[in-house]
């Protein structure tokens, strides 16, 4: 951040700036690369290349210098999904912005999970929930797509939008898991849990002792 | 320092080992390794597992829990001063009214807001804060999956009987019942959510075994699981519009004069301004203490994972249990040394992958109950010395994760495991073709803020909670899938008896007279110390830029 600072050999970026003496209120979070909340944009000196990074995720290199998202203002509007179909036009209705998609591939150069976002926006542009569901499982939502995109695009809110649609509406129902609700509210359980909760301690150990495992 | 030969992500010396692990794979994968005795179980425990090491423990001085023992990270907590001084703090202007406050915005506090909204109270009447992002959590970083007892040839009962095993039989059975009977609502509201478990194309659930199940009940989104649904709550509660403050943090709950807590002393993490909170009834879904690195341990946790919830709920003299009991993951990463201490999901041994001394060779059960699990690692490498020792003196056994492509074909790790495959590719190991180096790490709470009954209820009126701060559902171990399943479970009772509650709740006047009175028993009980809780965040910077600090800004 324009400050040069000499750190261990092989720390992540995180620690590294911890061991230089930033204590982090944004920036750090799961510090294991599911949160999103470390996006970081570094040039190493000499390259022209602007790269990017989860802090918690990538090694120092000499030479490195960078900076990190504290906050991504995305656009997010509100809708009510069990008033929503899957429909084709539905992801345009609701961010019209991916028509402005130039195609520049800069998203999917931006990711630091390696996923395919463009594609993903082409494919939310087609309708094909899908498709976007299946590119974009992996996100985090770590904001770097949105603010290196030309035209103003979040492909991952679009993305959300997609999967709790397709998971909603798509995926088909698990029978057995309503089945299963309807056995618990008929009381078929009660009495039996009832005895378990009440037995003795050592009917108790007997019972799990001897329980079949399912291989 | 002398250059190590590093091949495909591992130091040279290391690859001998490799090659032992490679050469008894084929065997191995028809062999299962037996599965331990009650008896068995509990002298491993008693002479491996790191909870049972006294020295690591004091008995707490005052309060409810007096004489109670505890690591030592925690009684420091809760032997320390609060932060606040009642009298910096107006409470005659109230900055946020509201009939519910929810402290912590990860699985459980989202899941309560959802279900609060549900049970008829106003979005605009619920309040949720957050002391870093919405939805920054532990809840974000499982993996694994959650267990859910739906399936044909499994019930209620077995899973039951898990918990209550798995827990050393000291569970609070009513909020073990709870968790059992309540699995199949919690899948259905997931799917109707829209959350994206594995189903086939008929809807079966895609479900594996995890250490101390009897069924097969674990649902899973590849090992983003966590993040599926913590993801797709977020977006509902954003979608409802219910109220949100994020890098706020509550520095202190607030009682009324009939001592029943009534909102929380909220404090701005980056303006250092503190807001006073009044609602009618409060809900606590801060987390765990991860990240207080109990024995010195690596955590998985996330950043926040610092106690705040229990040092809070003590102050009003709400109850804790089994504060004495911690959780250590059988498998955190080991190297390299970038990723110590992170988890590597339960979902590996799930799908096959078996635990492996240097010389190749199986030495437990892979899914026994986690603790378990943890202690014949630990006995491996400390009392049998079959270890391998990484470049910077730790020890660790083998994740024989090329055992999943061998058994289940190749790509099901790409498939099932992509933030794993993921982890390892960017430090050039490729868990398809070699094992992985693992040894446990602190992973949860196992005990916490007692809950009362399966209302969700704690020993104090008006304070409710749900998830990894609280205490008695797990007992003195938990399952794994059973920690998503809990914050949705008490998310959801939280979040409809609180609202029950609110809806009667006349509030007294505010008052922060607990403090004044812990501050007295503090004294009393001869504690003589500078230590202020909570915390908030844990302390990470250098040691030689702290000795060189001022604070003048």
């Amino acid at each position: 951040m324009g400050r040069e600072y000499q750190v261990p050999f092989g720390l992540t970026i995180m620690k590294a700036m911890e061991y230089a003496g930033y204590r982090f209120i944004r920036g750090a979070g799961c510090r294991g690369g599911f949160c999103g909340s470390c996006a970081t944009v570094y040039r190493i000196e000499g390259d022209y290349k602007l790269r990017v990074a989860l802090a918690c995720q990538k090694t120092v290199e000499d030479g490195m210098y960078l900076t990190q998202l504290p906050f991504t203002p995305a656009n997010k509007p509100v809708y009510d999904v069990e008033k929503l179909s899957p429909s084709v036009n539905v992801l345009l209705e609701y961010y019209p912005e991916i028509a402005k998609c130039v195609s520049c591939n800069t998203c999917t150069k931006a990711c630091p999970q390696d996923l395919e976002v463009m594609d993903y926006v082409q494919a939310a542009l087609r309708g094909d929930l899908e498709e976007v569901a299946r590119l974009s499982f992996d996100c985090i939502g770590c904001g770097l797509c949105a603010m290196r995109c030309p035209t103003s695009i979040v492909p991952y809110n679009v993305a959300q939008l997609a999967r709790r649609l397709y998971g909603k509406y798509v995926m088909p129902r698990a029978k057995h898991v309503d089945d299963r609700v309807k056995e618990v509210e008929e009381g078929k359980f009660d009495e039996e849990i009832k005895n378990l909760m009440e037995t003795s301690l050592d009917v108790l150990k007997e019972r799990y002792t001897k329980r079949d495992i399912e291989k | 320092m002398s250059k190590l030969e590093i091949v495909k992500g591992y130091p040279r010396y290391m690859r001998e080992s490799i090659k032992a692990v490679e050469k008894t794979r084929d065997k191995r994968s028809k062999e299962t390794f037996k599965l331990m005795s009650l008896e068995e179980r509990a002298e491993l425990l008693q002479k491996h597992h790191p909870d049972y090491k006294k020295k690591e423990k004091r008995p707490l001085r005052f309060g409810p829990n007096k004489g109670d023992l505890m690591p030592h990270e925690v009684v420091d907590l809760l032997e320390a001063h609060p932060l606040v001084n009642p009298r910096d703090i107006d409470l005659s202007h109230v900055d946020f009214d509201t009939d519910i406050l929810i402290i912590g915005g990860g699985g459980g506090g989202m899941t309560a807001a959802l279900w609060a909204h549900y049970s008829g109270i106003p979005a605009e009447n619920i309040l949720i804060i957050q002391k870093l992002r919405l939805q920054d959590s532990n809840s974000v970083m499982s993996q694994g999956g959650v267990q859910a007892a739906d399936k044909p040839n499994d019930s209620p009962l077995l899973h039951y009987l898990d918990i209550i095993g798995g827990g050393h039989f000291t569970n609070n059975p009513e909020l073990v019942r709870a968790l059992a009977m309540d699995g199949a609502y919690i899948m259905k509201w997931h799917e109707e959510l829209g959350v994206e478990y594995r189903r086939d194309a008929e809807g079966t659930m895609f479900t594996l075994s995890g250490g101390g199940a009897s069924r097969k009940r674990m649902h899973s989104a590849r090992d983003y699981t966590g993040l599926e649904i913590v993801r797709t709550l977020k977006d509902e509660v954003l979608n409802k519009e219910i109220p949100v403050l994020e890098f706020t943090s509550a520095v202190e709950l607030i009682t009324d004069d009939q001592n029943r807590v009534a909102g929380a002393v909220l404090y701005n993490m980056e303006t250092q301004q503190y807001y006073v909170a009044r609602a009618k009834a409060t809900i606590l879904s801060t987390g765990g203490f991860g990240r207080l690195h109990i024995q010195g341990f690596p955590t998985t946790n996330h950043y926040g994972a610092t106690a705040d919830g229990l040092v809070l709920a003590y102050h009003v003299g709400a109850k804790l249990r089994d504060m004495d009991s911690v959780q250590y993951h059988p498998t955190g990463a080991v190297y390299p040394e970038q990723i110590v201490g992170l988890l590597v999901t339960e979902k590996v041994r799930s799908l096959g992958a078996q635990p492996v001394n240097k010389h190749g060779e199986q030495f437990v059960y892979p899914l026994e109950p986690r603790d378990v699990e943890a202690s014949a690692i630990i006995r491996e490498c400390y009392e049998k010395n079959n270890g391998i020792e990484t470049t910077t003196g730790i020890r660790g056994v083998w994740l024989d994760s090329p055992l999943i492509e061998l058994t289940r074909g190749e790509g099901t790790i790409q498939k099932e495991l992509p933030a794993m495959l993921r982890q390892y590719a960017r430090f050039d190991i490729d868990m398809t073709e070699d094992p992985v180096l693992i040894f446990p790490t602190l992973h949860f709470q196992n005990g916490g803020v007692e809950m009362i009954n399966d209302k969700a209820e704690t020993s104090i009126s008006g304070l409710f909670a749900a998830g990894e701060v609280t205490g008695g559902a797990h007992g003195k171990n938990r399952l794994m899938g059973n920690s998503i399943l809990e914050y949705s479970v008490f998310g959801r009772r939280a979040g409809m008896f609180a609202t029950k509650y609110a809806k009667k709740m006349k509030l007294g006047k505010l008052t922060l007279n607990h403090v004044t009175k812990y501050e007295k028993m503090l004294k009393e009980s001869g504690v003589e110390t500078d230590r202020k809780a909570p915390i908030l965040l844990p302390e990470y910077r250098g040691e030689k830029v702290l000795s060189h600090a001022l604070d003048i800004l």
